[in-house]
């Protein structure tokens, strides 16, 4: 079972509470992108055994989009952190290192 | 229109079980939406109820009405049923100079009141939400499902909970909550149980 703080309305949300939103931090390319860097951004997803960062709305709840960092293969939960965030948050990342020495997820480590 | 009786989702149905569960008379709700910091909006939410802004996931009672806080961006102004309609110019006349607006949902939503020292037991088997005293305590406005259906739940006392949700659903709710409070289906979590 997956429990996420929801960070505008500070409820511990069960996963059923809330509406899943693939990966978290992709650059949305649009028109005047190269067809390589439209390409990965339909195509290319992470998809780590252990650290990721995603998407999640508090469906059942305040509506509101936000962003967790969880473990895949324990559900460990680091952090999560509002929408209008365009990386990981320092803290969260310093959370992970601490728990997951030499972890990388894209260009993040 | 206005010569149109007005009617609740189940013409106020009950049911005596482990707790009671009974539909509630009319009640006005009115969605007021806006930055929750101008002052505008706080105006027009306290001015109708003479409650205070509740804070963050609280819910607030005062001598007209209560104000539950939803979102971010988002009360639910709990009145009198009569009042809900003609309140709702006024308060968009409060918030005319602010991007906030002003809803009447009383019609679009159904109210449900259990009673009894089960009742955080009975909502707990239809929902994820810690329900609990230290969970969800009394003044606390938690937005949840109830099944399948969204539901928002607050305990006005330790044995008694208001509950809301679309009118849509309310027969389905209805039957939850007796299906829950089934005599002889208590799972004894309940501290007082
Ligand atoms: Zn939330």
């Amino acid at each position: 079972m997956l429990i996420l703080q929801c960070p505008y309305c500070g409820v511990m949300a069960d996963e059923t509470e809330l509406s899943p939103g693939g990966e978290a931090h992709l650059t949305r390319e649009g028109p005047g992108a190269s067809d390589d860097a439209f390409h990965d951004y339909l195509f290319m997803r992470e998809n780590p055994k252990g650290v990721h960062f995603e998407r999640w709305r508090h469906a059942y709840g305040c509506g509101k989009w936000f962003h967790a960092a969880r473990c895949t293969t324990t559900l460990q939960v680091f952090g999560t952190y509002k929408a209008q965030t365009t990386e990981p948050p320092k803290d969260i990342r310093d959370r992970i290192t601490k728990a997951r020495p030499g972890w990388t997820w894209r260009d993040y480590a | 229109m206005s010569d149109v009786k007005s009617v609740t989702a189940l013409g106020g149905k009950s049911f005596g079980g482990l707790v009671r569960v009974a539909e509630a008379p009319l009640q006005g709700m009115i969605t007021v939406r806006g930055d929750l910091g101008l002052a505008s909006v706080k105006e027009a939410a306290t001015g109708l109820t003479k409650a205070e802004m509740p804070a963050t996931g609280r819910i607030e009672t005062g001598a007209e009405g209560a104000i539950a806080w939803m979102s971010p961006d988002e009360l639910l102004v709990l009145c009198a049923y009569a009042d809900a309609a003609p309140s709702v110019p006024k308060m968009e006349d409060t918030m005319a100079k602010d991007f906030a607006s002003a809803a009447d949902v009383s019609d679009a939503r159904a109210m449900f009141r259990l009673e009894g020292a089960l009742s955080r037991e009975v909502l707990a088997k239809l929902s994820p939400a810690d329900l609990s005293v230290e969970g969800c305590a009394v003044g606390q406005m938690r937005r949840t499902r109830l099944a399948q259906v969204p539901a928002a739940i607050w305990f006005t006392d330790d044995e008694t909970a208001s509950v809301i949700c679309f009118r849509s659903v309310a027969d389905y709710v209805f039957a939850l909550l007796k299906t829950a409070a089934q005599p002889g289906s208590a799972v004894g979590l309940a501290p007082a149980g």
